[in-house]
This record gives structure tokens, C-alpha cells and sequence, in this order.
């Protein structure tokens, strides 16, 4: 047997649906009690307004430089989904073990900067450290959609076919040809966050789009901002009419041809890293043996848990449970846009290119606006992490209700929203959720701009002062939290029967 | 010609192992201000000194402190113009390195403290312990003058550390953009390099009933240029000094813009000594065991 399934009670009553949701909500609200939420600026609109004037007046300095950087964008992107996909299929087929998807669950906890970071020690900027810090946490995050896909189709096929000594073919004529299309339809999705991740590579200095987007926003030059960031609108916007499955195979020979992944690898510096860079301060050289080194040791992570780790923990899981019920809430609103049920042709075409929009700015320009708009504190970070990934599900969400067929006497607007469509999704609305939740809490390191001391915020830190010793071990513990909150999630999904393909109706 | 193109700007980040002498001599470069478009200025500075030294010289832009640290640690280049902080920190992580030249304004570099008019602080000669209890920004983590001596001048005057002294703190990852928080009164005070300040006055971008200089800090060296040890085995004993030479002889208005500075002067590790102890004073780097 490849897969088992979950042991637990399975509760599949509109009832366990409701108290799931309620608990969320419950301790969303108990964390707003605790999180600072102060509102306080004083004159937002001179800053606004060159924002707007640069967003109306996009200019475009130099066109090679826009141009290579949105095909660099798209190389690594195309690169790094297409490793990830490989590699995540492989370790899906081990989904079963605990081990395996611990492992999945720790490589995509770890933010692609902080790879690219990581990798940057090793490789250098090169095209390699753009493909790997990409391919890495996809692979992380393909995997378990794979494996979960896999749990999830239909049996019979499975258990009415002969046993075969062959447990790989077996799975190849039952299981995969069902799990086939919601795959390739989530690592198309996928490829799309592949390229907002591979734009946001260029903050650490990749030649992407987020090189030259995030430099033009933090001088201010809002026009040549503006350029750069339609660009990256107009990349992901038109993907479903070029994008196509035929075509894939040269899109493929062409990014590996003008951007070969490549590196010089110095061993040298690679095992630098490891035996020095990464070992705890206090450890390091013929210090180990020598009495009182424990100590210090001791000293040193307890500094370290006091100062970064737990402050760092209880911030980022505060942030995470508020962003993730806003998310929910705000995906509920928004879903319809998207939604064939509640608009036709032009517009949905046009709910969905709002959600694009709002899912394609970047959360740091989101969490910038908020800053200007409320002030430094929680909320800008809550709303720049909502809207972001509340319009990613509602996105999702919204595709997935076209799967559903209505009567023709079926209700309109609000009751056809409430009493028909709302708890035919909510399943699906929930199992996309509690893969975002993770992904929140992950993001939540890029908002230090709001001095939310986050786990990212000290990882960030902690590789500006090249202290990789440290940065590993908030690393470290961060993938932790990740890796129980994907257990969690988990066990509620096994339990609530939580299914991420569309219900076959 | 686009693929051409793109291909030489990863060809420059790429090092070939072969023929050690037909490598390029590769130079990085992080101004505080005016950092979009660096490649195509920076790409004359490459002239200038390809001309001088008679090598291939190449410049590669950097997006970060950090990411310019770990290129000359890597030797993935050998010549960088470093702030204060990350000259510091790259010497130690490389060492034999040298900075060899300063421009002329660092040699009394400064930040000032700037705050919103709603916090009614009237600039001072003295240390505004007022600010105390307001929300502040730094500009990015790893900035001299946006992090470091700012940070140490408020633990030196109000003995305690940042978090505890305001409400708020934040890195707004940029010095344009501390002073468009603050002036937008986000942040109520904020730190921010004197030169980009004095420049975006004088540009009309700075609205002084919204925001002004309330304190700045004493002088401190800044910016410089800082080389590896090892490029005299790749291109002769005699390298070190004709680069710096280059350098200080560098007078074109144009390209002495792109850092932006008036003209280059002499440096040497020992006059950094200062800011690798405030560096310590503050924690952001361990004392040399």
C-alpha cells in the first residue's frame, strides 16, 4: 500500500465544518486582543498622490533592462517549476511516511529569499542560486499537493484491480490517470506564484523584475516602479493564451538555452559554510573539547531564545492567525468575481483580472500603502498578508465553483450565494486555506518595514550581519512551527474530509 | 541582442575556472542614493578603469549591503565601494583586504535625526532625548549611517536599547524612504545619510513644515573602496597601487556622480577602527576573540 489514510475519526457533518471554522475565528479574535493595532498618521496623501501620478504615468527608462529582466523572471520561474514538479512528484509518491512529508514540509517552510541567501554563500549570484532557491521550497509545496492528491482519488480502481507484486505500476493504472488533471492544473497554478517568487528573487540582486521594481519604490521614482510592475502584471495576466501545453516543451528548451543553470561551486567555500559559518559562535574552532564551552554555548541560545526565538514565535503566530481568518473572509467576499455562476463573460474576465491585480502586488507594497495609510503596526501587515492571499484563493475558489451545475430554478444573488453556492464550496474553500496558512506565516518575514519582529524578521537580520550560526537555528525553528502546523492541518483535513480536487458532480 | 545582452550580465556574474588571467577584474558598488540604473553608470566607471589599468574591468550591481559582502568574500568580485558597517565586515571575513580609498565627503560623514512637525521637536545642538516614546524608522539594516551610529548615539544618550526607547521601530529598508515615511508623519522620527537628505531639499522633494532635521550626529568616515589581497598574485605586485591610483585620480564630474561624490581621497583599515567598535558597542558584530 503506498499511501495509508488517516486513522482518525472522519466527521463530515455541515456541524464539524461550522465548529472548525468557529475555533479559527475564536482564537483570531483572542489574537487581535493581544496584537498591536494602534492606528496613527498624520498626512498619508502627498506620498499617495505621487503614487498615483507614477501608476497613471508608467515609464520605461531603459528597454533591454526591462526586457531581460522579464525574461530572466521568467527562466527561473520556468526552470525552477519544472525541477520542482520532478522532484516533487517523486517525493509524493512517498507521502505516506511521516518522515517524507516532514522533510516536504521543512524545505517549503524556509522562504525562497532566505534559499536564495542560503545558496548565495555557496553559488554565488548565479542562474543556479535563482533555480534552486525557487525549485527547492516548490518542490516542498508540490509534493504535498501531489501526495494529497493522490490520497484523495477514487478507490475502486485501486481496490478492484488484481495485486500486483509491482506496487508503482499498480499506482500508474489506478491512481495517477485519476489525480492527473487537478495536478497539472495546480502546477500551472503554481507556475504563476513561481513568478512572483522568481520577481522577488531580485531584492537579494537576481537580475529579475524585483531588482529593479523594489529600487524604483524605495527612491521613490513611482513612474519606472510602475513599468516594472506592469510588466509583471502583463506576464502572469496573458500566461493562459500563451502558456500552452503543447508549446511547453520549447518554451523549456528556450530557458534552458538563454539561461543555463550554472555556477562556479567552490567546495572550498561550500565547507566553509558548513564547518564554520553555521556552527554556533561559541562552538566553533578547538574551542569544542575545552571545559566551559557548554556554558557558553548554553549563554549563547539562551540569549538567543529570549531575545529572537520566542518573541520571534509568538509574533509571527499572532500575525499568521489574524491574516489567516482575514484571508478566509476576504476569499469568501471576492470568490464570486471569478465565479461563472455570478458573472458572465465580461465580467468575470474582468473580477478575475482585479484578483490578478491584487494578488500581483507585491505584500511588501501592500504592507508600504498600509504603513502610509494607518501607521506601524499589525494592520498594515494583516491587511497586506489578506489581501494578497485572499485573492489567490478567491481566485481558486472561484474557479473550482465553475465545476458546479445548478438547476434551473435555481436562486440569484444573495440566496443563489448563501444557500447554494457558499456550502458546495466551503469544503474546498477550506482545504485551500489551510494550505495558504503556512504560506502566511512564512511571508509574515518580509514586513520589516512595519518592525514586526517576526521569525523572518531575525532570520533577515541575522544574514545581514552574517551571523549564519543564528540564522540557522531561527531557521530551524521556524521550520518547526511550520512543520506542526502543517501536522495540524492535516489532521483537520483527514477528519473534516477536506478534498482539494472539485467534487465530481 | 536582448539575449545577448542578458547573457553578458550573467556572464560577468558567472566566474569561469580556466585561464586565471583572462578572468576580468570584476567591481561592485552600493551608493547611498540614486541606486536605479547603476549598471549603465557604473558600466563607465568599468571604462575608466579598464583604461587606466589596461585589464578587462567589469562591474556587476549588487542589491544589498549583504549581497555585496559575500560577493568579495567569494571573490566573485575584488574591488567593492562598501558603506562603513560592511567595509568593516567584509575585512573580517576577508582577510589581508584593504580600503584604499574614500571619497572626500566621507572622511565627516553624518546622519541626521529628522522628525514629523507634529511632535513639535525643535532641532537642537544637543541630543533630543525628546524623541523617546515617539515611533521611529532606521533606514536599512546593515546602513552606516542609517542603522549604526544612529542606533549608537540614542543607546549612548537615553542607555537603553531601541525597542525599549520607542513605541515603534521600523527599517524602511531605505534612506528616500525614511524620510517619506516620517514626512508623511508613519514614523515620528527617523534616521537618515545627511547627503541624500541635503539632496532631496534641494530637489524640492522634502516639505520642511512637515519634516526637518532635528539633531545630527557627530562626524564619522563612510563609504569606501576596498580590495582583495589576492589580486596582486593575478595581476601583479604593483596592482593595489595603480588601482588606487586610478582612483584618486578620477576627477570626470560624470563619473565621480554616480557615487555621488566630489572627488576620491586616501584611506586605510585603521581609520574604519572606530565604526568596528560602535559595531560591537551595539552587537551587530562580535569582538575579535
Amino acid at each position: 500500500m503506498l499511501f495509508n489514510q488517516g486513522t482518525d475519526r472522519v466527521d463530515t457533518s455541515a456541524q464539524a465544518l461550522r465548529r472548525t471554522s468557529f475555533w479559527f475565528a475564536a482564537i483570531a479574535l483572542l489574537c487581535l486582543f493581544c496584537a498591536d493595532l494602534d492606528v496613527s498618521t498624520s498626512d498619508p496623501w502627498h506620498e499617495l498622490g505621487l503614487m498615483a501620478i507614477g501608476a497613471l504615468s508608467p515609464s520605461v527608462w531603459s528597454w533591454p533592462t526591462l526586457l531581460t529582466s522579464l525574461a530572466n523572471t521568467f527562466s527561473f520561474a520556468l526552470q525552477g517549476v519544472s525541477l520542482a514538479a520532478v522532484s516533487g512528484f517523486i517525493l509524493a509518491l512517498g507521502y505516506g511516511s511521516a518522515l517524507v512529508r516532514s522533510f516536504c514540509a521543512f524545505i517549503r517552510s524556509i522562504h525562497e529569499l532566505f534559499w536564495a541567501l542560503l545558496f548565495i554563500q555557496i553559488t554565488g549570484l548565479s542562474s543556479l542560486t535563482g533555480l534552486l532557491a525557487i525549485a527547492i521550497p516548490y518542490a516542498g509545496t508540490l509534493a504535498k499537493i501531489y501526495g494529497e492528491l493522490f490520497e484523495e482519488v477514487d478507490l475502486a480502481p485501486a481496490s478492484n484491480s488484481p495485486t500486483t507484486k509491482q506496487p508503482l505500476t499498480h499506482f500508474l493504472y489506478t491512481v495517477l490517470p485519476l489525480a492527473w488533471r487537478p495536478m497539472t492544473i495546480y502546477t500551472s497554478y503554481r507556475f504563476e506564484c513561481a513568478i512572483r517568487s522568481s520577481a522577488i528573487l531580485g531584492f537579494v540582486g537576481l537580475p529579475t523584475l524585483g531588482f529593479h521594481l523594489e529600487t524604483a519604490l524605495g527612491e521613490g521614482h513611482y513612474s519606472e516602479a510602475a513599468a516594472y510592475f506592469y510588466a509583471l502584471l502583463l506576464l502572469i495576466g496573458t500566461l493562459r493564451f500563451w502558456l500552452q501545453k503543447r508549446l511547453l516543451p520549447i518554451y523549456l528548451l528556450a530557458v534552458f538555452y538563454y539561461l543555463p543553470p550554472e555556477a562556479q561551486i567552490s567546495w572550498e567555500l561550500a565547507a566553509r559554510f558548513i564547518t564554520e559559518d553555521i556552527v554556533p559562535a561559541p562552538l566553533r574552532g578547538d574551542t569544542l573539547l575545552a571545559a566551559g564551552t557548554f556554558a557558553l554555548f548554553a549563554d549563547w541560545f539562551s540569549l538567543l531564545w529570549q531575545h529572537q526565538i520566542w518573541p520571534g514565535l509568538v509574533n509571527t503566530v499572532l500575525l499568521g492567525q489574524i491574516s489567516l481568518v482575514f484571508t478566509g473572509l476576504l476569499a469568501l467576499l471576492l470568490f464570486p468575481l471569478n465565479s461563472p455562476l455570478f458573472f458572465r463573460r465580461w465580467g468575470r474576465a474582468s473580477g478575475d483580472g482585479l484578483l490578478i491585480l491584487l494578488r500581483t502586488i507585491p505584500e511588501y507594497l501592500l504592507a508600504f500603502l498600509g504603513l502610509l495609510v494607518l501607521g506601524p503596526s499589525m494592520l498594515p501587515a494583516v491587511l497586506a498578508l489578506g489581501i494578497h492571499n485572499g485573492a489567490i484563493i478567491a481566485h481558486l475558489v472561484g474557479r473550482h465553483s465553475a465545476e458546479l451545475s445548478l438547476r434551473a430554478d435555481s436562486s440569484r444573488g444573495l440566496n443563489l450565494y448563501f444557500f447554494e453556492i457558499l456550502p458546495r464550496i466551503y469544503r474546498q474553500f477550506l482545504a485551500f486555506l489551510f494550505y495558504r496558512w503556512e504560506v502566511i506565516l512564512r511571508e509574515t518575514a518580509i514586513l520589516g518595514i512595519l518592525g514586526i519582529s517576526t521569525l523572518g524578521f531575525y532570520i533577515d537580520s541575522a544574514f545581514e550581519e552574517f551571523r549564519f550560526d543564528r540564522a540557522l537555528i531561527l531557521i530551524l525553528a521556524s521550520a518547526l512551527l511550520n512543520m506542526g502546523v502543517d501536522q495540524l492541518a492535516r489532521r483537520i483535513r483527514l477528519r473534516l474530509h477536506l478534498k482539494t480536487a472539485p467534487e465530481s458532480l | 541582442m536582448i539575449l545577448r545582452f542578458s547573457s553578458f550580465i550573467l556572464a560577468a556574474l558567472l566566474l569561469t575556472t580556466s585561464l586565471a588571467n583572462s578572468q576580468p577584474f570584476i567591481f561592485t558598488a552600493i551608493p547611498d542614493q540614486n541606486e536605479a540604473h547603476l549598471q549603465e553608470r557604473f558600466n563607465k566607471i568599468a571604462g575608466y578603469l579598464q583604461n587606466e589599468l589596461e585589464i578587462e574591468v567589469r562591474y556587476i550591481p549588487v542589491k544589498s549591503y549583504a549581497a555585496a559582502v559575500t560577493a568579495f568574500r567569494n571573490n566573485q568580485v575584488q574591488l567593492a565601494w562598501f558603506g562603513g558597517l560592511s567595509g568593516v565586515q567584509a575585512r573580517r571575513l576577508v582577510p589581508g583586504s584593504q580600503a584604499i580609498a574614500q571619497g572626500y565627503e566621507d572622511q565627516f560623514f553624518k546622519t541626521y535625526l529628522i522628525a514629523h512637525s507634529s511632535t513639535g521637536i525643535e532641532k537642537s545642538a544637543q541630543f533630543p532625548k525628546a524623541i523617546a516614546g515617539k515611533s521611529f524608522t532606521f533606514g536599512s539594516k546593515g546602513s552606516t549611517s542609517g542603522r549604526l551610529m544612529p542606533e549608537y548615539h540614542i543607546r549612548e544618550n537615553l542607555a537603553k536599547a531601541p525597542q525599549k526607547i520607542f513605541s515603534k521601530v521600523g527599517f524602511s529598508g531605505d534612506h528616500s524612504r525614511t524620510i517619506a515615511l516620517v514626512q508623511s508623519g508613519a514614523y515620528e522620527v527617523g534616521a537618515v545619510n545627511f547627503k541624500v537628505w541635503d539632496k532631496e531639499l534641494a530637489a524640492g522633494k522634502v516639505d520642511p513644515a512637515k519634516v526637518a532635521v532635528i539633531w545630527e550626529t557627530p562626524t564619522y568616515p563612510d563609504y569606501q573602496w576596498t580590495v582583495r589581497n589576492d589580486v596582486t598574485a593575478r595581476w601583479g605586485p604593483d596592482f593595489k597601487r595603480r588601482l588606487t591610483a586610478a582612483l584618486l585620480a578620477m576627477k570626470d564630474p560624470d563619473l565621480l556622480a554616480s557615487f555621488p561624490r566630489q572627488s576620491f581621497v586616501k584611506a586605510s583599515n585603521e581609520l574604519y577602527t572606530p565604526i568596528a567598535d560602535t559595531a560591537v558597542a551595539i552587537g551587530l558584530i562580535d569582538a575579535k576573540k
